[in-house]
C-alpha cells in the first residue's frame, strides 16, 4: 500500500495556500474604477504614441458589446466611411472614451475569473482524459497496461471534484459575478444580440448547469463502478468483475465521445458564442488525452522512483511515451486542420477567432505549437530516449506547459482580450488547483494497493517487454 | 580459390533454434548465417547482430523531402510567379505557408518512406531477377538452418550441434 508522504502533503497545502492568497489578491485588484482605467489607458497612449488604428478599433468595439463579430462588423463599417466615422469620433469623443474605458474595465474584471477557470479546466481535462484512457485500456483488453490501472484510477479521482469546480466557476461567473466568462449569460447582451438570442434555447444558465451535471453524473458513475469492480476483482475467484468493467467501459466510451464533444461546446467554445467549429470537440479531446497520458507517465515515474511500482519496467514507460508522442501529433493535426480550414476560406464570421489570437496572442498562439508539436516530435522520436525516466519527465513538463497555454488560448482571448498577462492571478490559480489536484490524486492512490491482483492480464503486463 | 567448408545444421522448431544459437555462440563458434521461414523474435539479439540504422536514414530522407517541398513551393509560388490566386497572400513564403503544409507533409512522408525502402533493398541486395540464395528450399517452409564455418573442428562441431537438437547436420563444400 502506498502512503502519501508528509512532504508531498505539505507541498500540496503550501501550493493551495499560496494559490489562494494570489487568487484572492487577483479578485481584489481587478475591480478598477472607470477613472483608474481611463488613467491607465491615457498612460498607455502616451507610451505607445501613434497607434491610432488599433485604438479606433477598440473604441468601436466598446460601442456595442465585446463580441468579436460586432467588433469586426463595426470596424469594417468604420473603414467604409472613414470621414463620417471620424466626425462622429471627434464629436462624441468624451462619450466614446467612456465606452472604451468601460469595455477595458470589464476585461480587467474578467481576468481573475478567467485565470481560475483556465486552471480548473486544465486539471479537469487531465482527470477526464485519464478516465477515457482508462476505459480504452479495458475496452481494448490491453495487455501492457494493467500494472498502471491503479495509477490511472488515482488520477481519475480528481474528475468529479474538478468537474464540479469548473461548473461552479462557470455558473458563479454568471450569477454572483458580472458575466465574466460567458457573455451569453448576460441578459443585456442577449437582448441586444440576435445571434445569441437565437441560440438562447441552448445557451441559458439553467440548461447549461443541468447539462453539466448530467455529464458529470454519467462520468462519475462509470468511474465509481469501474473502481469498485477493479477492487472487487482483487479478492474474487472468477473474472466476473473484469467482464463487468469491460462492458461498462465500452458503454462509457460511447457516452463519453458524445458528452465530451458537447461539454467542449458548453464549457469552452461558448466563451465565443458567435463562433463555432465542428471539429472543436476532437481538438479538445486530443489536448486532454495528451496531457492525461503525460500525467499518468509522470505519476508512474514518481511512484516507481520511490519504490512503489517495482514491476513497471522501461517498456511500460516506452509505451506511455509513444502515446505522448502520438497524441501530440494528433493534437497538432487537429489544431492545424481547424486553423487551416478557417484561414484558407477566410470567412469573416469564422476567421475573427484566429484574427484576435494572431493580433493579441501571437507569441503564445504560435509558441504553443512549438511546445506541443515540434518539441515532442523531435524529442520523443528516438526509441532509446523514450525509455529514460528523466527524459520523459522533462518532455512531460514541456507538454503540460504547452497544453496549459492551449487552454489559455481557448478562453482568454474571448474574456480578457488584449488585457492578458500571465501574472499573479494566472499563476496562483494554477498553484491553487494544482495543490488540490495533487492532494486528491495522491490521497486516492493510498486507498487501494497499487497493483491490481487478479486482473486477467496482470501476468502479461508484468512480463511486458518491448 | 580454396574451398571452404561449412556445416548446415537443420532444426524444426524456433525455440530449439534459439537455444542452439545461444549454445553455439557461447562455445565461440562463428555463425555465418541463419535461414528461417519467418521472423524469430530475439534471434538478432541472440546472434549479437548490430541494431539496424534504417530508421535514422528514414529521418534524414524525411528532412530532405521537407526541404525539397519548401524549396519547390517557395520557388514556384513566391519567387517565380507570385500571382494573386483567390486572394491568397503570395508576398512571402510564411504568409502563404498553411496552404503549403499538406504538400510539405506528403513529400516528407513520400521521401522518408520510398527512399528508406530503396535503402533496404540496396542494403539487403534484393532486386528482380536476383538469384535466390536458399541453401535448402525447406527453409522457406518449416525448417530452420544454421550455417557455421568449419576450421578443422568438424567433429567437435558436429557433436555440439547434435546435442542442441539438430535434426540434420550436413557438411558442405562451398566453392567460392
Amino acid at each position: 500500500m502506498y502512503t502519501i508522504s508528509g512532504k508531498l502533503r505539505t507541498v500540496a497545502f503550501v501550493l493551495m495556500i499560496l494559490g489562494l492568497i494570489g487568487v484572492v489578491y487577483g479578485f481584489m485588484t481587478s475591480h478598477k474604477s472607470l477613472d483608474d482605467v481611463k488613467e491607465m489607458l491615457a498612460a498607455e497612449h502616451a507610451g505607445h504614441g501613434e497607434d491610432a488604428v488599433d485604438t479606433k478599433a477598440h473604441v468601436v468595439a466598446g460601442v456595442e458589446d465585446h463580441s468579436d463579430n460586432a467588433h469586426e462588423a463595426n470596424a469594417i463599417g468604420a473603414l467604409e466611411d472613414p470621414a463620417s466615422a471620424n466626425i462622429e469620433h471627434v464629436g462624441t469623443d468624451a462619450h466614446v472614451n467612456d465606452e472604451h474605458a468601460e469595455h477595458v474595465q470589464h476585461l480587467i474584471a474578467n481576468r481573475p475569473w478567467s485565470a481560475i477557470y483556465v486552471a480548473a479546466l486544465f486539471f479537469f481535462t487531465i482527470a477526464l482524459g485519464a478516465l477515457a484512457f482508462y476505459a480504452i485500456q479495458y475496452a481494448a483488453q490491453a495487455g501492457w497496461s494493467p500494472l498502471l490501472l491503479r495509477v490511472m484510477e488515482g488520477i481519475t479521482a480528481y474528475m468529479l471534484p474538478g468537474g464540479l469546480i469548473v461548473l461552479a466557476i462557470a455558473i458563479l461567473s454568471g450569477t454572483i459575478g458580472h458575466y465574466n466568462i460567458f457573455i451569453w449569460m448576460d441578459p443585456e447582451v442577449v437582448k441586444e444580440d440576435l445571434l445569441i438570442r437565437n441560440k438562447s434555447s441552448y445557451l441559458n444558465i439553467g440548461w447549461f448547469a443541468i447539462r453539466g451535471l448530467i455529464f458529470l453524473t454519467g462520468w462519475f458513475l462509470y468511474r465509481h463502478f469501474a473502481r469498485k469492480f477493479s477492487i472487487a476483482q482483487d479478492e474474487a475467484n472468477d473474472n466476473k468483475n473484469f467482464k463487468k468493467t469491460f462492458r461498462i467501459s465500452a458503454g462509457f466510451l460511447v457516452f463519453f465521445l458524445y458528452t465530451e464533444s458537447i461539454v467542449s461546446w458548453d464549457w469552452i467554445m461558448s466563451v465565443d458564442p458567435h463562433w463555432f467549429s465542428t471539429l472543436f470537440g476532437w481538438y479538445v479531446l486530443a489536448g486532454m488525452m495528451v496531457s492525461a497520458i503525460t500525467v499518468i507517465a509522470m505519476v508512474t515515474i514518481y511512484l516507481k522512483s520511490i519504490g512503489h511500482l517495482p514491476l513497471v519496467n522501461d517498456s511500460h514507460l516506452h509505451d506511455l511515451a509513444k502515446f505522448m508522442f502520438g497524441f501530440s501529433i494528433f493534437w497538432a493535426y487537429l489544431w492545424f486542420s481547424q486553423f487551416m480550414l478557417i484561414w484558407y476560406s477566410n470567412i469573416p464570421e469564422e476567421v475573427t477567432y484566429f484574427v484576435t489570437r494572431f493580433e493579441d496572442y501571437q507569441f503564445l498562439f504560435l509558441g504553443m505549437v512549438v511546445l506541443n508539436f515540434v518539441f515532442p516530435l523531435l524529442i520523443l522520436m528516438n526509441s532509446d530516449f523514450k525509455r529514460l525516466p528523466w527524459f520523459i519527465m522533462m518532455a512531460g513538463i514541456v507538454i503540460l506547459v504547452g497544453h496549459y497555454i492551449d487552454v489559455f488560448n481557448m478562453i482568454m482571448p474571448a474574456t480578457v482580450g488584449d488585457q492578458w498577462y500571465i501574472g499573479i492571478p494566472e499563476i496562483s490559480s494554477m498553484l491553487l488547483l494544482g495543490g488540490v489536484f495533487l492532494l486528491v490524486v495522491f490521497t486516492a492512490l493510498t486507498k487501494a494497493p497499487l497493483m491490481a491482483k487478479r486482473n486477467p492480464f496482470i501476468k502479461e503486463s508484468e512480463h511486458f517487454h518491448y | 580459390m580454396e574451398a571452404s567448408k561449412v556445416i548446415h545444421a537443420i532444426y524444426t522448431d524456433d525455440d530449439v533454434l534459439m537455444a542452439a544459437v545461444k549454445k553455439v555462440s557461447s562455445a565461440h563458434h562463428h555463425i555465418e548465417e541463419i535461414f528461417t521461414p519467418f521472423p524469430v523474435h530475439g534471434l538478432d539479439k541472440a546472434m549479437g547482430l548490430a541494431p539496424t540504422r534504417i530508421a535514422i536514414t528514414s529521418f534524414l530522407y524525411g528532412c530532405v523531402g521537407l526541404a525539397v517541398s519548401i524549396w519547390m513551393m517557395n520557388y514556384i509560388m513566391i519567387e517565380d510567379w507570385p500571382q494573386d490566386i483567390g486572394g491568397k497572400p503570395s508576398f512571402s513564403f510564411i504568409e502563404n505557408m498553411p496552404a503549403f503544409v499538406p504538400i510539405m507533409f506528403e513529400l516528407t512522408v513520400f521521401f522518408a518512406a520510398h527512399l528508406m525502402v530503396i535503402t533496404f533493398y540496396l542494403r539487403s541486395r534484393l532486386w528482380p531477377f536476383k538469384k535466390a540464395e536458399n541453401p535448402d528450399p525447406r527453409t522457406t517452409d518449416d525448417h530452420f538452418l544454421m550455417e557455421i564455418s568449419v576450421n578443422n573442428n568438424e567433429k567437435e562441431l558436429t557433436d555440439l550441434l547434435r546435442e542442441t537438437g539438430a535434426v540434420e547436420i550436413n557438411l558442405i563444400n562451398k566453392a567460392h
